[in-house]
């Protein structure tokens, strides 16, 4: 029994549970038409532009299988790249070649890869196996990102990314994913990344989780994460916000990563954004939604961001546990 | 945005569910449980007479679904006559014609008729009283003066008829009742006396049941009204009440057998009893036409054994909504477990639990190999459909030869479903890991067995089948699951370290 906790104590806590997730949230706030425009990443890409909301630089498509034979000349001349499912879900399909040595294609964790082996990556994508329901998709090549050297000893290969849930335009919540070797340089926290909560307010780590369990250093690079502060945080709690007029979308998970020279670039979006972000907070998300809930319509953007930070700041955990 | 419509529409589906539920066990007497016995006879009824070369008519009384019995089945034997049932007066007859028959003639009616304690049928109408009763001297005075003794020293029309029997009696007999009897035949009378003093009755024939008897013949019985009820009368004793075993077979006052075109008419009645599962005796029900009982079992055999599976289909998918929403475990394709649980139906457990371990993991090395051919997915899939059927093929032989029967049952096993299992969990093992796969496969596995428990349990199986009403209040159940925003069991484990603090 050790293992359990009880309802009551998860409700004094705050915490949503997936039912609660889905029925009151997704199903009241996220209207199903607008679902393609997040689960496409590459209307969500277009879309982007179209507001003014930076996101990483794409090198190409491919849509066709018999477009995979050329897919060596699109990728010439590009040092690191990342091939992604336009409707991927969940990190599915993701592959990131760090960079290219000759005819041999490297991956974050060291393995080659050879041109054939992208062909075949690509065609799985385009005959629709990471996407939703098996659909017939469409692989994108976007440029890696040069994420900031700041944060380099947080994260042990790939991006370390942040997924902020904006909650009818107001960011509500916010956590840091550092990928780890046992993730294979992906940053979903299901697959063993490190899931780091930040405070709203000033974008500094609060607490830190791996495998739902608590963690106060990163595994593998043993950096201790109390230290870990967002650089440029109110220009990328903005960008988020501003993703609630884009989408139209009211329970939404938005996916930032910090480019070295670009600043806050805005990755991808989700309509079912998953709950771990509570674990990593050591918070339930429900007061914070209640409250956002009683807030009129039609605020400014840059409005919520304040409300947000004003409202939802909290104490690092870290440090207080580093003093005791 | 209110939720009351979708409260409204849960609540009308379960009571719906539950008055049709109550209506079939109640009206229809479907037991709740498939172990239970009932008694069901077999009456046959033989028309004997001898036609006269011209053209014949038999009419003949039915019984018909009455207190204590519900009519199953029933069947004639009767070569080269029409028939037909007619509804006549209240009561169902049968009419026999021929244009020419000679000599001997027999026809057979044969009625299952299941002995049902709880059986309601709809309410007697007082039949009509006789105002046409004309006594000749001296019966007149003597009549009079029966319906008298026995008026003053009665309160109702039972207790009326009751003291007129008595004063019939053998050793009671008075001058009036001996002088009435050379005339008149005892029932006739009763019912005349009786209808005289303003007290409605009529006379109906019945068969006492007794179990292998034959050639027995119809009894004469006394049937009073008293404006709500009615009760029967043994005109011999004077006793009151219907004897258990008393097949009600003429009830609405008129001939039991006519005969036109014929002489030496009889009717004799042979009969037997046996046991049989209720189940079965509800599968032998007439198949009435109405809306309220709308069953499955006016179907053909084949199609009704089809039904049972469909219809615990809903059972499977609970468990699975059950335990996705409720408990939270994590299963490949949302209802694969529901088309594995029914392959276990066909296989039995341990057998189908063996062969789907057998066929996915051999599945997997050759799905493993395939992953290397960079294949298109159709193709890929496809490739695993041929690989899982030349699997299912190889392991059938095998058993075979070895004699393991039960292993030919493999063949059961959904292949596309099968194949599609292997390609997503072996898209899981390289992209989540063997953990992510043993963690998903024994949660469909589990689920798969939870759901064939449930939907091979007798009684499980019995309810769906016979209870269309149940289909309404388990989709009343489901929505209202679907409606639940609580915490999911396994969350209480996940969410567990964020309450330590």
């Amino acid at each position: 029994m050790r293992e359990w906790t009880t309802p009551g104590k998860l409700r004094a806590k705050g915490i949503i549970g997936m039912n609660r997730r889905n029925i009151r949230y997704i199903g009241r706030y996220n209207n199903r038409r607008l679902y393609p425009l997040v689960d496409d990443k590459l209307q969500t890409k277009l879309l982007a532009e179209r507001f003014g909301i930076t996101t990483p630089a794409l090198i190409g498509t491919v849509t066709t299988q018999f477009g995979v034979k050329h897919i060596g000349e699109l990728l010439a001349g590009h040092q690191g790249f990342v091939i992604k499912p336009a409707k991927g879900s969940g990190g599915k399909g993701i592959l990131v070649v760090e960079r290219v040595e000759g005819n041999d294609y490297i991956k974050p964790s060291g393995v080659r890869m050879s041109l054939s082996d992208i062909e075949r990556h690509v065609s799985n994508i385009l005959s629709g196996l990471y996407s939703l329901g098996g659909a017939p998709d469409v692989a994108l090549i976007e440029a890696l990102i040069n994420f900031d050297e700041g944060l380099s000893e947080y994260t042990y290969e790939g991006v370390p990314d942040i997924r902020v849930i904006v909650f009818k335009g107001y960011p509500v919540m916010a956590m840091m994913r550092l990928s780890t070797a046992a993730s294979d340089g992906k940053a979903n926290l299901h697959q063993g990344a490190v899931g780091v909560g930040l405070d709203i307010a000033s974008g500094t780590a609060i607490r830190g989780v791996q495998f739902d369990r608590t963690r106060h250093d990163h595994p593998d690079t043993g950096h201790e994460l109390a230290s870990l502060t967002i650089p440029d945080w109110p220009t990328l709690l903005l960008l988020a916000a501003g993703c609630y007029e884009m989408t139209g979308l009211g329970y939404l998970g938005t996916d930032m990563v910090l480019d070295r020279d670009q600043g806050p670039m805005l990755l991808e979006l989700n309509a079912r954004p998953g709950l771990a972000i509570q674990m990593a907070n050591g918070e339930g998300l429900r007061r914070r939604l209640d409250l956002v809930e009683k807030q009129p319509e039609g605020v400014a953007a840059q409005a919520r961001v304040d409300f947000a930070r004003h409202h939802f700041a909290r104490r690092s955990e870290l440090e207080a546990t580093a003093e005791a | 945005m209110s939720r009351l419509p979708f409260y409204l529409l849960v609540g009308v589906l379960f009571l719906a569910g539950t008055a049709m539920t109550l209506h079939r066990h109640y009206q229809l007497e479907v037991p709740w449980t498939p172990g239970e016995q009932r008694q069901v006879w077999e009456v046959e009824a033989q028309v004997n007479f001898t036609a006269l070369g011209d053209p014949v008519l038999v009419d003949m009384a039915l019984p018909s679904t009455q207190e204590g019995f519900r009519l199953l089945t029933e069947h004639t034997a009767s070569p080269g006559y029409g028939l037909s049932f007619v509804e006549e007066n209240g009561g169902r007859r049968a009419q026999w014609s021929i244009r020419e028959a000679t000599g001997s003639q027999q026809l057979y009616y044969t009625a299952q008729v299941l002995v049902a304690p709880d059986s309601r049928p709809p309410r007697l109408d007082t039949p009509p009283l006789r105002r046409d009763i004309v006594w000749e001297r001296p019966y007149d005075t003597a009549a009079t003066q029966m319906i008298e003794r026995a008026w003053g020293r009665s309160a109702d029309p039972f207790t009326f008829a009751r003291e007129l029997l008595h004063d019939f009696n053998e050793e009671r007999q008075g001058e009036n009742a001996r002088l009435l009897l050379t005339q008149f035949e005892r029932t006739p009378l009763l019912v005349r006396l009786l209808n005289q003093a303003g007290v409605p009755a009529r006379e109906v024939s019945g068969l006492m049941l007794e179990d292998g008897r034959r050639r027995q013949s119809l009894t004469s019985w006394v049937q009073v009204f008293d404006g709500q009820h009615w009760a029967l009368f043994d005109p011999a004793t004077g006793a009151q009440g219907r004897p258990d075993n008393l097949l009600i077979w003429e009830g609405s006052g008129q001939a039991v057998l006519e005969v036109q075109g014929g002489s030496n008419s009889r009717v004799t009645f042979s009969m037997l009893a046996r046991n049989q599962p209720a189940a079965a005796a509800v599968r032998n029900q007439l198949a009435e036409d109405t809306l309220l009982n709308f069953s499955i079992h006016s179907l053909p055999l084949e199609e009704q054994a089809l039904f049972q599976t469909i219809l615990l289909i809903p059972i499977g998918a609970l468990v699975v909504v059950v335990l996705r929403i409720l408990v939270g475990i994590k299963t490949s394709g949302t209802f694969m477990p529901v088309l594995i649980a029914l392959a276990f139906i066909q296989t039995s457990l341990a057998t189908g639990l063996i062969g789907f371990l057998l066929v996915v993991a051999v599945g997997l090395v050759i799905r493993s190999y395939l992953s290397h051919l960079n294949l298109l997915l159709v193709a890929r899939v496809t490739a695993v459909i041929i690989t899982v059927i030349g699997i299912i093929s190889v392991f059938s032989v095998l058993a075979y030869r070895f004699g393991l029967n039960a292993g030919l049952t493999i063949t059961f096993f959904p292949m596309i479903i099968l194949s599609w299992t292997i390609e997503r969990m072996s898209i899981l093992w390289e992209e989540e890991g063997p953990k992510e796969v043993l963690i998903q496969g024994g949660g469909s596995l589990f689920t798969a067995v939870l759901a064939y428990l449930a939907m091979n349990n007798p009684w499980v199986r019995h309810i769906t089948f016979n209870f269309l009403g149940i289909q309404l209040i388990l989709m009343a159940l489901i929505l209202m699951i679907g409606n639940y925003t609580g915490y999911r069991l396994l969350e209480l484990r996940r969410f567990k370290p964020v309450t330590e603090d």
